[in-house]
């Protein structure tokens, strides 16, 4: 073809081509792209879109984006997994760093010192925050987290069922599925207390037998309940040879009691909320961790390791226990990830590190404290019941008192008022009716709930 | 001369000291507290309650900044120097998809907000789609994959959901794979329940075609493969390789870690491909963060497309819509819609290219690799097994300079590293001895093709005239070399406090101790 001159191409022009042309020995770039067959090759231009300069790339995608309206436009009252905290802006300075943006996975680990030294802190502040002997440096989210924990399990007690709460993220359950079925892995699901909206315990002692690889728990659960019955999870899973997974808030362990204390095998968690914006759900951080060397090696994905430098002078990182990775055990790994989130990784090192233990305390206490006002302040106007009775963190379910479609118009009036209401609970469960999640953290201010309250209100009554 | 800086940067809960805060954190309202009425972390259950404060380390602002920002000057980038890793597709990460993701549109969205206020994303992702399908010649895309190797899984489990839907599953456990693919695709086809058969390859280095049709069968799921090859050797004889295949009733898969070659050249539709996959990390130029976050959007055929996972992106003529409307969905492979940061970043990248720019790029990174690779032949006593046609990469072996002088393919990448360069990946594929695996992406200046070429010069002559700095090298980074065996022991893997429970204020042991 034509010389092409671009900026990302210096090569690309017709007077450098020439000059590199000859240097191969052959007269054209055809010449290169000769053995391929002429059935196969395109013979014509892609029809994709092409503006000519920086500036029309740059007001074309911003024109597009203009017309969402973001968490900066309105009160968003959704969570549900994906979380809306105020990340600091060192955390934003330290993830600009092109020297970690741009890099590729640490295989030189020499050159790399610094992405890995970086990673071994993050598995450590979390190792240290969930009481677990070791955590990956990541995995892609929260959800395929909890497939690869299932597996994970499957593997180190030769068991083929596992037992999820059945109030779970449709997302995580649907990802869940498609990481254990090849693997023949069975899931049961286990009743939640229509009441208190936590475990049922009964349910749980019969259907936990000695086919049962592990057992999941959330902390806070998918409704934001904070269920103590959680704590007595790996004893009744341990006595059945079974291994407890317990998935985790990251911000919540300022407060809450790490899974290791009560005896947890397999931690996992997302760490979006820690690291990086909501970003329309992606990218996010999926985190695991466990105790004990026997499900260490069961691990998936990259571990970074302390050691030295041959000469035994200097602390060095590399990335360790490489046996168990797809790229030198290939079909026999424990999982096929290769690329995951690092970058993400190095957001949540430098945001614990910032916030520290007071920090990370009281960031726990201002969202605990909002929940109560904002469930507080959804409790005192008819037609509106907090759905689960107990302690919540972050998130509680609100149910609706109405025909079907309540929730949905109340949603779409609260929308024409510039808010957002919580996630709609009417498709993914019905018995609980015209049901919604709200989520509020340290970004939700006390005005906003003031105001989702007097639409409601309001707009009920109309 | 290059030095990498070298700041023997303690660990920071070493810097650790009590008293210190990095974040004036939000505080607790004392209006809402108010109206509570009562201390909310009575609510608390006594036993979730944490026990002291959370260990983590007590730094100031300044010090985690420093902290962070020497590390990052400990560490090799693309935006440092040329990156030769083959097979990783290291090219230049353009600045202008970084300004168009720094947007609060896009990061203050919430995944499941109405769809009503999340129209410009979503158009921006319906365009992605089309521009993906059209550029690999597929029917429609899902670009919730976030990874290369998690688009191999959901093509895996397409495959899995085909060959059910015909009532073949029982049957066709086996999955075919060069003895030069990645490690990722035989581990990803064992992740989804396949059998994995190893086809090997022919002394042109590719496919043998014979070996081909001997394990292609009613027991086929499918074949993966790249193309060009991990070689940089294009499969020829891929029209014939997918009628092997489709005749046993198999799916063939095409792997796009090596797509960057054959961009606006070749379509994997064209090649008679299934389902592809798109490294939007590698060929899309956005930046890989040290690992990730990556985008690995899957492509399928018409057929193909009541497989695909949900939500796809609809439009009626007027709005854009989540569509759940896909008959035999495998379901989803992240809870979300996938990495969309990324995919707005490799949006942006197609525009600013363009059809004749987008062929440009597979055009000069072949150009780049062929140069590269002439000069090395010429002057230097590095082998390149099989044809000598290659296109965006090739795999040099070492195995005669390491015969002759003892050196290994390991300390010539690593004497690289104090040139200021990134070495090659060695050691794979695993069919060239002393593999030394080059590709020098589109973004490469002609002065830095030539720096690389004398790098491979340069380290040739040493291993005559100086073989030990090679086989001690790295000498100019921040660290010499590593000793990775003492690392891999499960007490290693992190440093902890010594009293956590306490909130201790002193670092644990090191390791070895």
């Amino acid at each position: 073809m034509a010389s092409f001159d671009h900026p990302f191409l210096p090569n690309a022009s017709a007077p450098i081509r020439k000059i590199m042309l000859r240097a191969i020995g052959v007269v054209s770039i055809d010449e290169l792209y000769s053995d391929i067959p002429s059935e196969v090759r395109t013979n014509r231009a892609l029809k994709v879109d092409w503006l000519p300069s920086e500036q029309e790339v740059k007001s074309h995608i911003d024109r597009m984006l203009a017309d969402n309206k973001s968490a900066s436009d309105m009160p968003v009252f959704l969570g549900a997994g994906v979380y809306n905290h105020y990340l600091p802006a060192a955390v934003k300075a330290i993830l600009a760093r092109t020297e970690f943006q741009t890099s590729y996975t640490p295989y030189q680990a020499e050159i790399s010192q610094g992405l890995l030294q970086s990673l071994f802190e993050f598995q450590s502040m979390i190792a240290d925050l969930t009481q677990m002997d070791a955590v990956n440096s990541s995995l892609y989210d929260g959800s395929t987290a909890l497939g690869e924990a299932a597996r994970m399990a499957s593997r180190a007690t030769g068991r083929k069922k596992i037992l999820v709460p059945e109030a779970l993220h449709p997302g995580k359950f649907s990802v869940l599925k498609n990481y254990t079925e090849p693997a023949g892995i069975g899931i049961e699901t286990l009743r939640y207390d229509r009441e208190t909206g936590g475990l049922e315990k009964g349910d749980l002692l019969s259907k936990i037998d000695r086919d049962t690889a592990a057992v999941y728990c959330e902390v806070p659960s998918f409704f934001g309940i904070l269920d103590p019955e959680v704590v007595n999870l790996p004893s009744i899973c341990h006595a059945k040879g079974a291994l407890s997974i317990v998935g985790f808030d990251p911000v919540s362990l300022g407060g809450l009691k790490p899974p290791g204390e009560y005896g947890a095998d397999i931690v996992i968690a997302e760490g979006q909320s820690i690291s990086t914006e909501m970003n329309f759900g992606g990218p996010a951080l999926g985190m695991i961790g466990c105790r004990g060397e026997h499900l260490i090696r069961q691990l998936p994905g990259r571990l970074i390791g302390m050691t030295t430098t041959l000469d035994g002078k200097q602390r060095a990182f590399s990335m360790v226990l490489q046996t168990r990775e797809q790229h030198i055990r290939r079909e026999k790994a424990t999982s096929n990830i290769c690329t995951n989130e690092a970058l993400f990784a190095i957001g949540a090192a430098v945001y614990l590190s910032l916030l520290g233990p007071q920090g990370l305390r009281q960031l726990f206490e201002s969202i605990l404290v909002k929940t109560s006002y904002a469930i507080k302040m959804l409790s005192e106007m008819p037609g509106v019941v907090p759905r689960f009775k107990g302690p919540h963190y972050q998130e509680f379910v609100v149910s609706f008192k109405g025909a079907k479609g309540t929730l949905a118009r109340l949603n779409k009036s609260l929308l024409g008022h510039g808010v957002h209401g919580g996630k709609s609970l009417v498709k993914d469960f019905p018995e609980l009716g015209e049901s919604a999640l709200f989520c509020v953290t340290e970004v939700h201010s006390t005005e906003a709930i003031d105001k989702l309250r007097l639409l409601i209100e309001k707009l009920l009554e109309a | 001369m290059f030095h990498q800086a070298k700041w023997e940067e303690p660990l920071l809960l070493e810097r650790s000291a009590a008293g210190k805060k990095g974040h004036n954190t939000t505080r607790p309202s004392d209006i809402e507290r108010k109206v509570i009425g009562r201390d909310p972390w009575n609510d608390v259950p006594k036993a979730l309650l944490r026990n002291g404060l959370p260990p983590l380390p007590e730094v100031s602002e300044p010090e985690v900044v420093r902290h962070y920002t020497r590390l990052s000057q400990e560490n090799f980038a693309v935006d440092l120097g040329i990156y030769p890793l083959g097979s990783c597709t290291m090219k230049y990460n353009p600045k202008v998809s970084e300004a168009i993701a720094q947007n609060p549109k896009l990061e203050k969205i919430h995944p499941e907000q109405d769809e009503s206020t999340v129209q410009g994303i979503l158009s921006l992702l319906h365009r992605l789609d089309e521009f993906l399908a059209e550029i690999t010649g597929m029917s429609r895309m899902s670009l919730q994959p976030v990874a290369g190797a998690a688009g191999e899984y959901l093509g895996a489990l397409i495959m899995r959901a085909y060959h059910k839907s015909k009532g073949e599953l029982e049957e066709r456990r086996e999955m075919i794979i060069p003895d030069s693919a990645h490690g990722t695709n035989p581990a990803s086809a064992a992740m989804a329940g396949f059998n994995v058969v190893v086809v090997p390859s022919n002394s042109e280095g590719t496919v043998d075609l014979e070996a081909l049709r001997k394990v292609a069968g009613p027991r086929t799921a499918g074949l993966m493969i790249t193309n060009p090859n991990t070689l940089g050797i294009f499969e020829k004889n891929v029209l014939q390789i997918a009628d092997t295949v489709h005749d046993a009733g198999g799916l063939l898969y095409y792997d796009g870690a090596n797509f960057n070659a054959i961009l606006g050249k070749v379509r994997p539709g064209d090649m008679g491909f299934d389902i592809v996959h798109l490294n939007l990390h590698k060929t899309f130029a956005t930046p890989h963060g040290g690992g990730g976050p990556g985008a690995g959007p899957v492509g399928v055929r018409k057929d193909l497309e009541q497989f695909l996972p949900v939500p796809l992106v609809g439009f009626d003529g007027k709005k854009y819509f989540f569509d759940y409307d896909v008959p035999h969905s495998v379901g989803k492979v992240t809870a979300f819609h996938g990495n969309i940061g990324v995919l707005v970043r490799a949006y942006a990248y197609i525009l600013s290219l363009g059809p004749d720019g987008l062929k440009a790029v597979a055009e000069t990174a072949v150009l780049n690799t062929n140069y590269v690779l002439a000069k090395i032949l010429e002057r230097t006593k590095f082998e390149l097994p099989f044809s000598r046609r290659r296109k965006h990469e090739f795999v040099l072996s070492a195995k005669k300079i390491s015969e002759q002088t003892g050196v290994r393919a390991l300390d010539i990448g690593k004497r690289m590293l104090d040139w200021g360069l990134h070495s090659p990946t060695v050691y794979f594929p695993q069919i060239v001895e002393e593999a030394m695996m080059v590709e020098a992406p589109e973004t490469e200046s002609l002065r830095d093709l030539d720096e690389l070429v004398e790098a491979f010069i340069r380290a040739g002559k040493e291993t005559e005239s100086d073989p030990d700095r090679l086989r001690s090298a790295p000498h100019n980074t921040s660290v010499g070399r590593i000793n990775e065996v003492k690392a891999s022991h499960p007490k290693t893997l992190t440093l902890k406090w010594n009293n956590p429970n306490a909130g201790g204020k002193t670092p644990g042991k090191n390791p070895g101790d």
